[in-house]
């Protein structure tokens, strides 16, 4: 079993929603990655959701695509992703940490040998933007004969009988997209969401995390209120896109507190539920 | 270069196989054809995606529909294109060779019958917004025109690149109404052209009809695409046996995403005797890697809501492509040629920039039209093939388009400043 279920398990017990934050990978630059993914987990994060750089990112927005394109340009490929969640896992064994990507690096690569190396690099689940379940069931077969949870996105355009079919081929949990659009689209309605999310719950057992238009603490606080999992993606890499510019590459430690510091705000955000 | 290992290939399956076979009967029910085709997208489109093909499902059989399809080609599109001997042609390369003339529909190339078609759908759908790709900007112009009639707002996405190279298209677009949004990410073309349009699809799918303008996408398009194609197809094969009384013994097409190559080769498919060709861009040779061959030089992978051969690196990034002409610029194809060359039953091959270039003279100097620099690939594939089938024998060319669009393009190659 990956690390993702017993987290979500334990977040329960403390009535507390998991912060997942979102990075490209290999974005500004790949020697600053895993020390991104430090600095996010001293912030508060409890999973991490890393981006596999590719060349045709058609679900993702312009912030997201051009990180993919900056870390292209020091060509990252899923075999340096693996590398990352290796050395990161060699300071941290808790964490659960995902990979969001598209099919085709998975497919040059092999989706057995995918499965293999991701397993000896310590990875708990893989999300491909463009394989829905249709199409999906080779890799989630060998995802989950190497203790990989394989993660399914809904929409907001998912009707209430594929969201029953997605909870019994997804695991770990669901990554429910807040709105029609690619990542970084414009703020949610949260009250609408909230009815969505009911919903969902009672087609699926699974947790239920929220992705796409949290862009800050208030409304990454809104959304944790009710949902299991807040998942910040653009706005934090609009951070690291502002902050890299100019940064000295030999020393990543001003980006890394930056970063570190809000998700901190976040997470403080995010506790307030537990406290009123 | 011809491939006289493919030719033994493609002839020895087609004896056994191809006379028989129901090609008719793919895509199956989940979009494939072999392991190639499929849905690859993100879940947010699959709902549209879903109503899309249980509508087209429905229309495809329905013989209201078929009849308005078929009046819009007969009386606004100008069908059935002519037939035509070229003579001179056929005398320098040394077998004869018959036009399909699609340069002659309205639009000026193959392009417009799918848009008639995918149109009519949309109309029938509720959708009050039209979306496209385009990349040497035929496409878009014929989608522009099907929503100037329609009265339907339209925005084409076309690579910042291709905006550039083909401006008598783009300005055609603005004054039919369109808006034309050059793309500015990853290589300015074709490819990032479709990946912008996919992103206001998801964005905007309550009110909105993609037109993907070629055979590929996720499932239903390469089968739509096809079906509104296979007009040439059928056309033609009915005028070669009206005119000559025999089907031709080739049949040549260019393929970018292999739209105008499925319209016209879909009707032979079972002529075993009838061997099909399909030319890829070779841009500035298949060796140098500055091209636009999956077929030839590629491998199988999942690109734009589809599995096919593609252009990619190890790490299965897509690469970028090179061609003169930027209707082939593209680094995938669509899924069932994948499957007709894994069948054998086509065989494809790469078209240098200069072979086309070549060609593109041929046709205007022997003939007295224009061809399309797309369709130049096909003549030049047509040359290659003519002396291997001499003087007796009938190689039919699909004639996508016409040229008038390339001729800045041509100039600029031959360094004169028009
Ligand atoms: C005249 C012409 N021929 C061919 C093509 C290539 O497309 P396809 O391979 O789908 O026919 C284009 C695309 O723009 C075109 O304009």
């Amino acid at each position: 079993m990956s690390r993702i279920s017993p987290l979500f398990e334990q977040l329960r017990q403390q009535n507390r929603t998991a912060l997942i934050p979102y990075i490209t990978a290999g974005d500004p630059h790949p020697d600053a990655t895993v020390g991104i993914m430090h600095a996010l987990v001293e912030g508060g994060a409890d999973m991490i959701e890393l981006g596999v750089p590719f060349s045709d990112p058609m679900a993702d927005g312009p912030v997201i695509a051009s990180a993919h394109e900056r870390a292209l340009a020091h060509h990252v490929g899923l075999i340096h992703v693996l590398d990352m969640v290796k050395s990161f896992r060699e300071t941290n064994l808790k964490t659960p940490v995902i990979l969001m990507g598209y099919q085709n690096p998975i497919e040059a690569m092999g989706i057995d040998r995918f499965a293999e190396l991701a397993q000896a690099a310590g990875l708990d689940g893989v999300l491909t933007v463009d394989l829905p379940p249709e199409e999906a069931e080779p890799a989630s077969r060998a995802y989950r004969a190497v203790g990989i949870d394989p993660i399914f996105l809904i929409a907001p355009t998912t009707h209430a009988e594929r969201v029953r079919h997605i909870a019994k081929v997804a695991s770990g949990f669901i990554y429910y997209v807040s709105l029609k659009g690619v990542t970084g689209a414009a703020n949610l309605d949260t009250d609408a969401l909230a009815g969505r999310l009911q919903e969902i719950r009672s087609d699926c057992g699974l947790p239920v995390g929220v992705g796409f238009g949290i862009r800050n603490a208030e409304t990454a606080a809104a959304v944790g209120k009710v949902a299991d999992a807040v998942i910040i993606g653009s706005a934090l890499v609009q951070l690291i896109a502002d902050s890299a510019a100019g940064a000295n590459t030999d020393n990543w430690a001003a980006l890394r507190q930056k970063l570190q510091d809000f998700m901190a705000q976040i997470r403080v955000a995010l506790d307030q539920k537990t406290q009123n | 270069m011809d491939n006289p290992e493919n030719r033994k290939i493609n002839s020895t399956i087609a004896a056994f196989d191809a006379a028989t076979f129901n090609f008719a009967q793919y895509p199956d029910e989940h979009g494939r054809f072999g392991e190639f085709g499929g849905k690859y997208v993100a879940e947010t489109l699959m709902e549209a995606i879903g109503e899309l093909q249980d509508a087209y499902a429905t229309f495809r059989n329905d013989p209201e529909f078929i009849r308005e399809f078929e009046t819009d080609l007969r009386d606004y599109v100008g069908r059935p294109s002519a037939m035509y001997y070229a003579a001179r042609m056929s005398e320098a390369y040394g077998a004869q060779i018959w036009l399909k003339r699609e340069d002659l529909n309205h639009t000026g190339a193959h392009k417009i019958n799918n848009a008639i078609g995918q149109a009519l759908l949309a109309k029938r759908l509720g959708k009050t917004r039209i979306i496209a790709e385009t990349g040497a900007g035929q496409h878009g112009v014929a989608t522009a025109t099907v929503a100037a009639r329609l009265g339907l707002e339209c925005v084409v996405y076309m690579g910042a690149e291709d905006v550039a190279r083909q401006q008598p298209n783009v300005f055609r677009m603005k004054l039919l109404g369109a808006k034309v949004v050059p793309v500015e990410s990853g290589t300015r073309t074709l490819k990032d052209a479709l990946n912008e349009a996919m992103r206001d699809w998801v964005t905007n799918v309550d009110n909105t009809f993609y037109i993907i303008g070629t055979v590929a996408g996720p499932h239903p398009y390469p089968q739509m695409v096809r079906d509104f194609q296979s007009v040439i197809g059928k056309e033609a094969r009915a005028q070669m046996l009206e005119k000559t009384d025999r089907l031709p013994d080739a049949v040549v097409a260019c393929v970018g995403g292999g739209s105008n190559a499925i319209g016209i080769f879909h009707a032979f498919l079972n002529d075993k005797d009838v061997a099909l060709y399909g030319a890829e861009a070779g841009g500035e040779g298949v060796a140098t890697g500055r091209h636009a061959a999956p077929l030839t030089a590629g491998r199988p992978g999942v690109l734009h809501g589809n599995r096919t051969y593609l252009m990619e690196d190890e790490n299965g990034q897509i690469i970028g492509t090179h061609s003169i002409s930027a209707g082939l610029d593209y680094p995938g194809v669509g899924p069932e040629h994948s499957w007709l060359k894994d069948l054998g039953r086509v065989t494809y091959d790469a078209i240098t920039d200069a072979e086309a270039m070549s060609a593109f003279h041929d046709v205007m100097r022997y003939e007295g039209i224009i061809p399309a620099l797309e369709s130049a690939h096909a003549f030049a594939y047509a040359k290659k093939l003519a002396p291997q089938y001499g003087k007796d024998k009938i190689i039919l060319v699909n004639l996508s388009g016409r040229g008038d669009k390339d001729i800045n393009t041509v100039a600029k190659m031959e360094g004169i400043n028009l």
